[in-house]
């Protein structure tokens, strides 16, 4: 067995394995959320991360997928039509994959700024327009269905949450791998010498807009998968499906999972919908955490998370990663410090904007009156204390990773000039960094 | 034609509301190539302020005071923010003031509440300033027009006739040239962008009581200030008041004409009933779609001249 087959098949294994694990019906209804953003997010970042395009609207493909989806699986409801439930993220994806076809002409001529702007313009004219056309969108109320439609085939009929986890995971599966296949394609790499240089292609004889345009109905297709399976699992579709802030959404996971690896936008899915979920059950001020998170992640890992990985391969690569992994326990614990002030001054300031005057709130077991000194007290030292040590652990951090790096430049040029090719990459990089 | 002058004035007086945000947002985007997303944040910010500051000294100090602090406030995120975002690219910048855009709804509504707060028209400017026909125009819709024409023709005197404007103008083309002359061009970024969001703020200050002051006024306005910016060409000025003008007619006149494809059709002789094919389009009013009309004018514009009315580069 090859490394590769191994991979995958513990990947497999793992994905079978996980709804059995974790059987509860919160772990489940979160572990599809999380297969559908993971879809979402990667179609997003073929146009994004691999094109170069930055899109406002990517919402409004798997929206109207969604869309098209959930009134197919009506009409099937209704007996008007023969289709099978599992095949139904296709129909998504052909209608998405219409849009894209239809928007894809106006909004590829351009790229760049024009582009965004561009995608910003048709999502809200989508978005606004869900409103105005009652009879496709379903207005406020949305179009609801039932998805334990047609015969049952060998038992599956959708109804329990776990064979719609299963349907999720096998698309997710599939998507995966033909959008990772789509990188290695001819296609795939004229995306990403459009993204760096539009000119150049030109000149090599390809029209870069054609790529453009392809790869945006493409990531439409996969957007509009992402759609379909969000019909099934949620029975419902409403305007917010297509809305400006699930285009939001999708551009924040992305890039906190970054754009630069192929991997990342599905580190960026699982994470956001963890914390989305997970956040919004524990405070109400989650959006605000939420844009925290992004605001210290745009400044401080403008790579994602992905890319952080992948500047730590080396070390690890070298057995190097130790040396680093102390200063890092000692920054992440001054950073909890420093997130236990700012979020008990958050926790503190909305408990006090939103309730009655009076009362005393809780926070972690502890039942305290926020309208007295103590509390206030408690968090600006958190606050004080965080800061300061951080700033403190920020310089051990580099120090660390100065004497590592220092350390694996040695050992690379250090090693036999036959071995140089092996650790060539590591080289690479290590020297890129200095 | 009593509609027509009402919506008028109307619409220009909005028109004038729309060139205070927008150009600010057009002064950002020359100098440093930023599409902020949080300028209408900062235009609430305003609104805020003034309430807070109109509590405690009153509305005249609060139209001061609330811009400086909203513009310093913005200096701060320059200074602190986008200069650390700026050297990984224009996508970091413009992520950065997306999330911007979240924190600062989230902290308002953490500060003054969900519910639109009672931010009231000062006593002094609360009459009618004339009547047209039978309706009333009240004084500060005059305010506000004045207002705004007055910080029009300080911004151009500024950048066309004191030193400072000279710099800026410099700094916008040659900013390595500037530099070598011996100036701080990051702090002329600085100032450029502290001053656009205080320009923001005035409007917030002004328009926050003539409207409503909530925490979803950000994104009621952003949307439609972008593409006042976009229309009128990325960067210029004159297109960024050309097009307040222009969409703030198209706004209100739309809103009062209460037609649809079905009702023109029907007056061309033949009968759209609910049966015809498309009725759910054809009987849409062009009132009802006043709020697309404008991004449907920004997509067409950007179709037909990427540049704007009158932008002299794409992006």
């Amino acid at each position: 067995m090859t490394r590769k087959t191994l991979y995958w098949s513990v990947l497999i294994a793992i994905i079978v394995a996980l709804p059995l694990v974790f059987a509860s019906n919160t772990a489940i209804s979160l572990m599809n959320a999380m297969g559908i953003a993971i879809i979402f997010a990667l179609s997003y970042n073929m146009i994004l991360g691999q094109t170069g395009l930055l899109s406002f609207g990517h919402a409004v493909y798997s929206g109207l997928g969604a869309y098209i989806a959930i009134h197919v699986l009506n009409l099937v409801g209704a007996g008007k039509l023969w289709f099978p439930v599992t095949l139904l993220p296709l129909v998504g994806a052909l209608g998405a994959m219409f849009f894209g076809v239809l928007f894809g002409y106006v909004t590829t001529r351009r790229a760049g700024t024009t582009f965004a702007m561009i995608s910003l313009g048709i999502a809200e004219m989508v978005a606004a327009s869900a409103l105005m056309l009652p009879g496709f969108f379903g207005g406020e109320a949305g179009i609801s269905t039932n998805r334990t439609v047609g015969k049952a085939f060998f038992g599956i009929t959708y109804g329990p949450p776990i064979q719609v986890y299963y349907l999720i995971a096998g698309w997710a599966l599939l998507c995966g791998v033909l959008m990772y296949a789509l990188t290695r394609t001819p296609l795939g790499r004229l995306a990403n010498a459009v993204r760096d240089n539009a000119e150049r292609v030109e000149f090599i004889g390809y029209d870069p807009q054609r790529v453009r345009f392809l790869m945006l109905v493409l990531s439409a297709a996969f957007a509009g998968v992402a759609g379909g399976l969000s019909a099934i699992n949620y029975e419902i579709v409403t305007s917010e499906n297509v809305g400006p802030v699930r285009s939001g959404a999708v551009l924040l996971a992305t890039f906190i999972g970054g754009v630069g690896e192929f991997f990342g936008p599905i580190i960026g899915a699982i994470v956001l919908t963890f914390l989305e979920v997970s956040l919004s059950s524990f405070t109400k001020a989650w959006i605000l955490y939420f844009g925290l998170i992004f605001l210290t992640m745009v400044l401080y890992a403008p790579g994602g998370i992905s890319s952080l990985a992948v500047l730590h391969r080396p070390f690890w690569k070298a057995r190097l990663l130790g040396r680093i992994v102390p200063s890092y326990l000692f920054a992440l614990s001054c950073a909890l410090v420093l997130l236990a002030g700012i979020a008990g001054l958050v926790e503190i300031s909305y408990f006090l904007a939103e309730s009655s005057p009076g009362g005393a709130m809780t926070l972690l077991g502890l039942k305290f009156d926020p309208r007295t000194v103590p509390p206030w007290l408690v968090v600006a030292l958190l606050l004080g204390l965080g800061g300061v040590s951080l700033r403190w652990a920020k310089r051990r951090v580099a120090a660390a990773w100065h004497a590592a790096s220092q350390e694996l430049l040695r050992r690379v040029r250090s090693v036999e000039p036959t071995d140089r090719s092996a650790l060539g990459r590591e080289k690479f990089t290590a020297e890129q960094m200095l | 034609m009593e509609f027509f002058a009402v919506s008028l004035l109307q619409g220009i007086s909005y028109g004038l509301l729309l060139f205070m945000l927008s150009s600010g947002l057009t002064l950002i985007f020359s100098m440093m190539g930023v599409l902020n997303f949080a300028h209408a944040s900062f235009y609430m910010l305003g609104a805020y302020f003034a309430y807070q500051i109109s509590r405690w000294i009153g509305f005249w100090p609060a139209l001061i005071i609330a811009p400086l602090a909203v513009g310093a406030i913005g200096a701060a995120v320059e200074r602190y923010g986008l200069r650390t975002v700026h050297k990984y690219g224009h996508v970091a910048e413009l992520l950065f003031t997306f999330g911007l855009a979240f924190v600062i709804e989230e902290v308002v509504r953490i500060i003054w509440g969900r519910a639109p707060v009672d931010y009231k028209i000062p006593p002094e400017l609360d009459f009618t300033l004339f009547t047209i026909y039978s309706t009333n125009f009240p004084a500060y819709r005059g305010f506000i027009m004045l207002v705004a024409v007055v910080m029009l023709v300080a911004v151009f005197l500024v950048l066309k006739k004191t030193r400072i404007g000279l710099i800026i103008q410099a700094s916008l083309t040659h900013p390595e040239m500037v530099e070598a002359l011996g100036h701080n061009v990051p702090r002329v970024f600085m100032l450029i962008f502290g001053g656009g969001c205080a320009l923001a703020a005035l409007a917030g200050v002004v328009a926050g009581n003539a409207f409503v002051t909530d925490p979803a006024m950000a994104a009621a306005m952003g949307g439609i200030v972008f593409v006042v910016v976009v229309f009128g060409g990325l960067g210029s000025l004159a297109g960024a008041f050309v097009a307040s003008l222009f969409l703030g007619l198209v706004q209100t006149f739309s809103v009062g004409f209460d037609i649809s494809l079905a009702d023109l059709i029907g007056r061309l002789g033949l009968a759209v009933g609910s049966g015809s094919p498309l009725y759910g389009v054809l009987k849409i009013t062009l009132a009802q779609t006043a709020p697309v009309l404008p991004f449907l004018l920004m997509v067409v514009m950007l179709i037909v001249r990427p540049k704007g009315l009158l932008g002299t580069r794409e992006s």
